[in-house]
């Protein structure tokens, strides 16, 4: 044999080698891209807890830490092999990579997403891709409103905007009706999902509290911007007492930081929709008496949850990261418990052998699955929109935690706060919100 | 319109537009000796922001008295800009001087970028907040309305920075043998300016002003990645405006901005993501270099 006939031998018998190896790992496992936000804006108050969160759920089904109903390892039994990345970049880069994860990678699902923005980029792309995907946190109804009406891989393991939206205005209506005898007033990111959040909370308002006006004039200042000087100053000037507010992030805490230094939450009450994705951080200095939301159930709403699921991630976090967990661990965390429910299921109903896509799709699909909150009802959109409950409170700092809680809450049903099945946002809450069932 | 609301969208236009100059002044002394649109102006102003804003977490916990805080300000940016001048101007840009103008903006650019990482290499992606500072002057009433004297003190700071500024350039051997070079460097050159030293001190001049804009904002921001390249589009568009190399430019593109802007916020709020680039457009169409551009000399 010639010596260049024996390197190609051996060359391509390594290849061989390392396709087999390879080959062997990735039967053995379940193949999880995750995206989240790994750098820029969107990672410290979001992307970074929900990289904790995912770390620490794979870490309980990985190992069979987890308590019943999640006590077996793995999905269907087989490892989770994750591969988290950055969804910074915007919406090309991500289709980009979805497509890359898919092809290149080979990954078996998709868990994640936090911007509405990528949402909406890649909706279309993992029915194309034909890749489960589970998303977990973007809040834009387009998703399946407008993007993929008839889903078939395209799954959200949590509620949409709308439902968070609404349940501010009914809580702000019906726990405090005297706050809005001036009306109310929006200050929100100049984006689609600050403009969303102000439509669908004005919307509500009008049916909720129709005595209540909109300010003529609502600020929305530019994402990112971090100089809030003269809206604080039109705040103040403002008649209203209540000030509507989906602002996020690194927005919301330098907003925080200007607007203590004014004393504008002792003259105003603020409703925070996702307030609570910086208060722990924040601590003292995140001011009291505010209305916080979670879209859900989750973060500071969660902390006494006394389901045994619920307080063994409670405890591995603080005790992993030396923080309680905000609402985007759990956000997360449920995207992924969402995934184990369905492996698990497929499995059980292919007689005890691995489950193919198809079959984890179906089991998905309109399942009610046990979250570590309380419970995920996939109700919407043929099966694949989730819908939770909605919790609401006023915050207080807790001198014997030494951490921020919440007072006051009240808990609306999926039902009160969300569309029933096959109705879009806008037109159930222009309309009235006819068939919300509050109990 | 009444008298008070007046009164409150110039102030808020003020604080606005000190800002505004703080983070473009150190843009445009270097782009009027040095003729480069430095790219790494942002990374100065996140570093500024980050450095002093973990020391004034850890200074904070001390006890020590809260004036400290505005020395620690200081130091921060004179560190920054010597260390970051003397590296980026020494290390780089002196190699591209005979390049083409647009070569030396792709290379600040690359080195922004690699600063990008390094923050987050240093720092990572966890936002800073440093507010005690922001409390420490306390409020003053204007028209009904509290402010909080130390975004208010940010234009007594503007207005020092172009008074000395003003006066260095106009009142001092070091200033006439800039502006000699602002106007002609090769004719500078052979009347024996060291030309060479002339730049590497106008980009440490340049470094410890975007380092202390970045400083000075740090108790009032959540410190946090990104915010660099947020504030370079800003002075970009303040340059742009004012004029390429002017200082009086940025001073009144600053001005204009800054007022437009507050009164778009409380007269028509939609208009305030608007308003800077409308600007900017109305001046590139009228006067494309800019309301106070220097003048050129026509070379024979």
């Amino acid at each position: 044999m010639k010596h260049g006939q024996g390197r190609t031998a051996v060359l391509l018998a390594s290849v061989a080698g390392v396709a087999l190896v390879a080959g062997a790992a990735t039967a053995q496992t379940v193949k999880m891209g995750i995206p989240t936000f790994l750098t820029g804006a969107g990672a410290p108050a979001f992307g970074i807890p929900a990289k904790e969160g995912v770390e620490l759920i794979i870490r309980g089904i990985n190992n069979g830490e987890l308590p019943a109903p999640y006590n077996s390892v793995g999905l269907a039994g087989r490892k989770i092999e994750p591969l988290i990345y950055d969804e910074a970049g915007g919406g090309t880069k991500q289709v980009t990579e979805l497509r890359n994860k898919v092809q290149k990678d080979g990954v078996d699902l998709v868990v994640g997403y936090i911007s509405s923005g990528t949402c909406a980029a890649v909706a279309r792309v993992a029915e194309e891709v034909k890749v489960l995907t589970l998303l977990t946190v973007c809040g834009t109804p387009r998703v399946f409103e407008e993007l993929v009406k008839k889903p078939k891989y395209l799954f959200r393991t949590m509620s949409h905007g709308t439902g968070n939206n609404t349940g501010a205005a009914r809580y702000i209506s019906s726990k405090f009706p005297e706050l809005l005898k001036d009306g109310f007033i929006g200050l929100n990111q100049n984006y689609a999902w600050g403009q969303d959040s102000w439509r669908d909370f004005n919307l509500a308002m009008k049916i909720v509290a129709p005595d209540a006006k909109a300010a003529k004039k609502q600020q929305f200042p530019k994402l990112f911007s971090g100089q809030y000087g003269s809206e604080i100053s039109a705040l103040l000037r403002a008649k209203p007492k209540v000030v509507h507010s989906s602002f996020w992030g690194g927005d919301l805490e330098a907003f925080i930081a200007q607007a203590n230094a004014r004393g504008l939450f002792k003259r105003k009450t603020f409703i925070l929709t996702v307030g609570e994705t910086v208060a722990y951080r924040l601590g003292k200095k995140f001011p009291e008496g505010q209305i916080v939301g979670t879209r859900g159930p989750y973060g500071m709403y969660a902390v006494d949850n006394k389901s045994p699921l619920n307080q063994w991630f409670q405890k591995e976090f603080r005790k992993t990261y030396g923080s309680p967990p905000a609402q985007p661990a759990y956000q997360y965390a449920q995207g992924i418990l969402g995934a184990k429910y369905a492996y698990d299921k497929a499995m059980k109903d292919n007689g005890g052998k691995f489950p193919t896509t198809d079959q984890v799709i179906k089991a998905l699909e309109g399942a009610t699955y046990t979250s570590l909150a309380g419970t995920v009802r996939m109700a919407l959109s043929h099966g694949h929109q989730a819908v939770t409950e909605d919790r609401w409170g006023v915050t207080a700092w807790d001198e014997k935690r030494g951490e921020m809680v919440v007072r006051d809450v009240v808990v609306f049903p999926p039902d009160c706060v969300n569309p029933p099945d096959g109705v879009e946002s806008v037109p159930w809450l222009e309309g009235g919100m006819k068939g919300a069932k509050c109990g | 319109m009444d008298t008070e609301l007046l009164l409150i969208i110039l102030v808020d236009g003020l604080v606005y537009a000190s800002y505004l100059f703080m983070v473009s002044v150190g843009l445009t002394v270097i782009c009027g000796v040095q003729k480069i649109l430095n790219v790494t102006h942002g990374s100065l102003y996140a570093f500024g922001a980050y450095l002093c804003a973990t020391i004034l977490i850890v200074y904070a916990e001390t006890g020590w008295p809260g004036a400290g805080a505005f020395v620690i300000m200081a130091l921060t940016a004179i560190f920054l800009g010597i260390v970051f001048g003397i590296i980026i101007e020494r290390g780089l840009l002196r190699f591209l001087y005979a390049e083409d103008e647009h070569i030396i903006v792709l290379a600040t650019f690359a080195a922004f970028l690699i600063l990008e990482d390094v923050l987050l290499l240093i720092w990572g992606t966890n936002p800073y907040i440093a507010a005690e500072p922001l409390a420490l002057l306390g409020q003053t009433d204007i028209a009904d309305l509290p402010f909080d004297n130390y975004n208010l003190s940010m234009i007594l700071l503007s207005a020092l920075v172009a008074a000395v500024l003003w006066y260095g350039l106009r009142r001092t051997t070091f200033g006439k043998m800039l502006l000699a070079v602002i106007f002609d460097r090769e004719l500078a050159q052979s009347m024996g300016i060291n030309v060479t030293r002339v730049f590497l001190l106008t980009f440490i001049v340049g470094s410890f002003l975007g380092a202390l804009g970045g400083a000075y904002q740090a108790p009032a921001i959540s410190v946090q990645p990104g915010i660099g390249v947020e504030v370079i589009v800003l002075a970009f568009a303040v340059v742009v405006i004012g004029g390429m190399g002017s200082i009086p430019g940025a001073l009144i593109g600053s001005l204009v901005v800054g007022v437009a802007r507050a009164a778009a916020v409380h007269l028509e709020p939609v208009l305030e993501l608007f308003v800077i680039y409308m600007i900017m457009a109305i001046v590139l169409i009228v006067r494309p270099q800019g309301l106070f551009a220097p003048a050129k000399p026509r070379k024979i």
